[in-house]
């Protein structure tokens, strides 16, 4: 193992394993005489209503009710379009919309206020049902080659839908921001969140105030995942025009039932997939996909456009033509989730896949095998895989820990018993970093390196430490380039007024990106470096030489600049009396490059394999008629605990990325992205297969499983 | 009416509230034990675990009146002791800890776990460990966590 690659004890391990790491529900509340008041939003209960008015009884002294007349700016929160509004204006889109806030010292007398607040709502028809969703947000098409003659000329076409539910962050510590008018006027929003300067922009916006007008510090963050980069912009918005109006510090914490209702979530989705066939192989993919934004876009471009460049899979196929649509509904916003898109085109590939050659009697493993896109092929965006492509050698590497060949052979005869077994496999890639030329022309990452006159270096940059491990790995790649100890380099969460903007906390971009940057920054550093005095580098991005430019326009060209792979195999035994599907093994190969910490990489594969098993079998959320999200606890969103994956075994296969630090490549996101599809493979192959027992969604719970079985006592 | 006396952390302690309060609450704004962590209130998450008399509790779900006369352990309390620091170390070790949320309910239900069980095998970690939440680890970490400090508090358990 290189030295990089070993592990240290994480520089954040120590206060919050003791329990000293203060979350933003932590300072001290009113009660104990400090004056944060409490903050609680009035959230509309109808899906879709234009309001008439809202009847607030008398406030006692010292309590306020917000809303969107109390804001200074403009009523909306900077995403990627500006509809998202702070407060609702005329009407509410969703269930969970906020109308208003009320804050005051007490939260039991806040709960009591905001019971007796009358909202008057003029209920419209609301939109819910995705399949008969007709505004669309975003719209896209890509394609090339010749679709028609594919099509024309093929020996077999095949045809077939999947879908795909939400999937809830469930980060452990929900949403929280606390918001503080300062002396001299500026205001101070600080909490649980991804991405600083989003925050910093969206808050500066909407109480219409300089840069300097307002700073952003992320507390000690419980989890992101993606729940925490656009939902904060929202909530910090909503508790600065609470503090501004109360002229004292206000902080609004999520309820897990609010949290898991009204914050943004995995689109759900439906793909439809055209192939055809000839001579044995997939000429042309024609790939039609809708995501359900709910109510308002927040991101859903961006996690559309990611979504489609995968849709036609790690697999090198002629003709490819992608349709992409982001669909309003009268529901929650989805947002940013591990993946972005990604998990629910990957799985529809994947599946459909696994259906031709099932349907041609070929072996699933080698038809897949046969069409695996290879180095200098195009991507396709018609930009190229620039560097070696080893899913192969992925592949054949997982079959050597589990014997995936040999039982998917076995498994494939008959079974009558009450449990049967099933394997599947998924083999995937996520580019990491922001998709086509973000990073050079939205993001354009800076970051510093500031050494003190006694030998510290502090890094500084906007990438917040939420479990990912960014406040060790960027020290490591420091000390290591200055071969400084590492209790000699710090990085402490980033306040917007100290650091500069690095870009957010997404997309797989912190370590391969901004990594890269403070690696470069070090060895300047090191150049210059004198001992005794203060110095500062500065370093901003760079996109690589290689890249074919992207258009999205067109969207053609290098999407990303290189990949992470991931094959993943699955096995399953199914109760065929209770329905219950027991994982027998989980088996996750990885490429994320150079890892900077063995266990910190293997604890976001591990992390993020298991929420994929959970998105696939257990995770299942919905909504009623009425456009209510039925499942807000964890007693009806199920999570996976310590028993449900015992047998989870994943490795890494390394191949460096010349423009990572030291080969590494962007890592959160990729454990999660393939797991839907091998999870399927193995359930239908226990039920015998797809000629048996289609199937075509996840999640898939017991439930489901006893569905399809009822079928066959028909 | 009468204060409601209890031990916390080792400490005589009278609560002049309500016996109907929450322990969760009482504890974090009452006594500043910020370290226990409010998941979900409903009992679900293992987030706010707390020992009460040894025994593994969802303090959310509990209520004063409930802990009269009785010993209750945060980790503010249990951070000091060498059991901790055997976990301690494992944790570190592994690098087990990731957002942290689920962590200081986590490190108590092992202490629950390897008081009542010094040498649990994987199966009974896991068993141990099956009633608090974690979304970041995947768990396996912390599974090997708890096996390692097990091996290592030879007899301290």
């Amino acid at each position: 193992m290189e030295k990089i690659s070993q592990s240290v004890v994480k520089k954040d391990h120590s206060p919050k394993m003791g329990g000293r790491s203060v979350y933003v529900a932590d300072y001290n509340t009113a009660k104990n005489g400090d004056g944060i008041l409490t903050g609680k939003i009035l959230h509309s209960k109808v899906a879709r209503a234009r309001i008439r008015g809202v009847e607030v009884p008398t406030l006692p002294d010292g309590y306020y009710y917000v809303d969107a007349k109390d804001i200074p700016g403009d009523n909306n929160v900077n995403i990627v379009l500006d509809d998202m509004p702070v407060y609702c204006r005329d009407t509410v889109e969703y269930i969970g919309e906020a109308i208003g806030m009320v804050v005051g010292p007490d939260s039991k007398k806040v709960d009591r206020i905001l019971s007796e607040i009358k909202v008057n709502y003029e209920e419209l028809e609301p939109v819910l049902d995705l399949r008969t969703a007709k505004e669309a947000f975003f719209n896209y098409e890509y394609g090339h080659g010749d679709m028609d003659k594919a099509f024309a000329e093929a020996d077999h076409v095949y045809e077939e839908e999947f879908e795909t539910g939400y999937q809830e962050q469930t980060y452990l510590e929900t949403q929280g921001m606390m918001a503080e008018p300062e002396e001299g006027g500026s205001m101070y929003v600080h909490g649980s969140m991804q991405c600083i300067y989003y925050v910093h922009g969206a808050v500066k916006r909407v109480l219409n105030c300089e840069p300097e007008g307002v700073h952003i510090f992320q507390d000690v963050t419980g989890g992101g995942f993606g729940g925490k980069e656009a939902f904060p912009s929202i909530l910090a918005t909503e508790v600065a025009v609470a503090a501004k109006k109360a002229n004292a510090p206000v902080r609004c914490v999520f309820d897990r039932r609010e949290d898991m209702e009204y914050t943004s979530k995995r689109h759900p989705s439906i793909c439809r997939i055209r192939a055809a066939v000839k001579d044995g192989k997939v000429t042309a993919l024609d790939c039609d996909v809708t995501f359900n934004a709910g109510a308002y876009s927040t991101l859903s471009a961006v996690v559309l456009q990611r979504g489609i460049i995968a849709a036609p899979g790690v697999y090198n196929v002629p003709n490819i033509h992608v349709t992409g649509r982001a669909l309003k509904t009268n529901t929650s916003p989805c947002g940013a989730y591990r993946g972005f898109g990604a998990p629910q085109t990957f799985f529809a590939i994947e599946m459909m896949m696994d259906h031709i050659a099932q349907d041609l009697g070929v072996e699933s493993l080698a038809f897949k095998e046969a069409h695996l896109a290879k180095q200098n092929d195009p991507t396709s965006t018609c930009g190229k895989y620039h560097f070696p492509v080893p899913v192969q050698d992925m592949i054949n590497e997982v079959d050597k820990v589990c014997d995936y060949r040999k039982k998917k052979a076995e498994y494939s005869k008959p079974q009558t018993g009450r449990y049967r077994r099933g394997i599947g496999m998924s083999m995937i890639f996520h580019g990491a970093g922001f998709t086509g030329s973000g990073e050079r022309d939205i993001i354009k990452a800076v970051t510093r390196l500031h050494k003190y006159a006694d030998g510290r270096v502090e890094i500084l940059a906007s990438n917040g430490e939420i479990g990912q491990g960014v406040r060790t790995t960027f020290c490591k790649i420091v000390a290591n380039e200055l071969n400084l100890p590492l209790e000699k380099v710090f990085y402490d969460h980033p306040d917007t007024a100290r650091v500069p903007d690095s870009g957010p906390t997404v997309a797989s971009r912190s370590l391969m990106t901004v990594g890269e940057l403070l690696r470069r920054a070090s060895i300047k550093l090191r150049e210059i470096w004198k001992d005794g005095e203060e110095q500062e580098v500065e370093e901003r991005y760079r996109q690589p030489d290689f890249m074919i430019p992207f258009s999205l326009e067109k969207f053609e060209g290098d999407a990303y600049p290189t990949y992470a792979w991931a094959v993943n195999a699955i096995e399953v035994e199914v109760d065929t009396l209770t329905g219950v599907t027991k994982v027998l093994g989980a088996y996750g190969n990885f490429d994320v490059g150079t890892p900077m910490d063995y266990n910190i990489v293997m604890g976001q594969m591990e992390g993020g394999f298991l929420q994929g098993i959970g998105y696939s079998s257990i995770e299942k959320m919905d909504y009623d008629d009425k456009g209510r999200i039925r499942n807000n606890s964890f007693s009806d969103y199920l999570i996976p605990t310590t028993k449900d994956v015992p047998n989870m075994q994943c490795m890494l296969h390394v191949e460096k990325f010349p423009d990572g630090p030291y080969g590494a490549k962007g890592a959160g996101e990729l454990p999660l992205v393939g797991v839907p599809g091998a999870y399927l493979e193995a359930v239908e192959q226990a039920l015998g297969g797809c000629k048996k027992h289609k199937l075509n969604h996840v999640p898939f719970t017991a439930e489901d499983t006893l569905k399809e079985l009822m079928k066959e006592a028909e | 009416m009468d204060a409601l006396n209890f031990v916390l952390n080792g400490q005589k302690v009278s609560y002049e509230g309500s016996a109907n309060d929450r322990l969760l609450d009482v504890l974090r704004d009452e006594y500043d034990c910020k370290s226990v962590k409010c998941g979900c209130k409903e009992g679900e998450c293992g987030a706010c675990s707390v020992l009460i008399d040894g025994v593994l509790y969802n303090s959310c779900c509990v209520a004063m009146g409930a802990i009269a006369d009785r010993s209750v352990v945060t980790m503010e309390g249990f951070r000091e002791t060498e059991r901790f620091a055997v976990l301690d170390k494992a944790f570190a070790e592994m690098s087990a800890v990731q957002c942290g949320f689920c962590i200081p309910g986590m490190v108590l239900a092992a202490e629950a776990l390897l008081s009542a069980n010094p040498h649990p095998d994987e199966e009974q970690i896991r068993e141990g460990l099956s009633g608090n939440l974690c979304r970041c680890t995947g768990y396996n970490a912390i599974v090997k966590a708890v096996g390692n400090a097990a091996k290592e508090g030879n007899g301290l358990w």
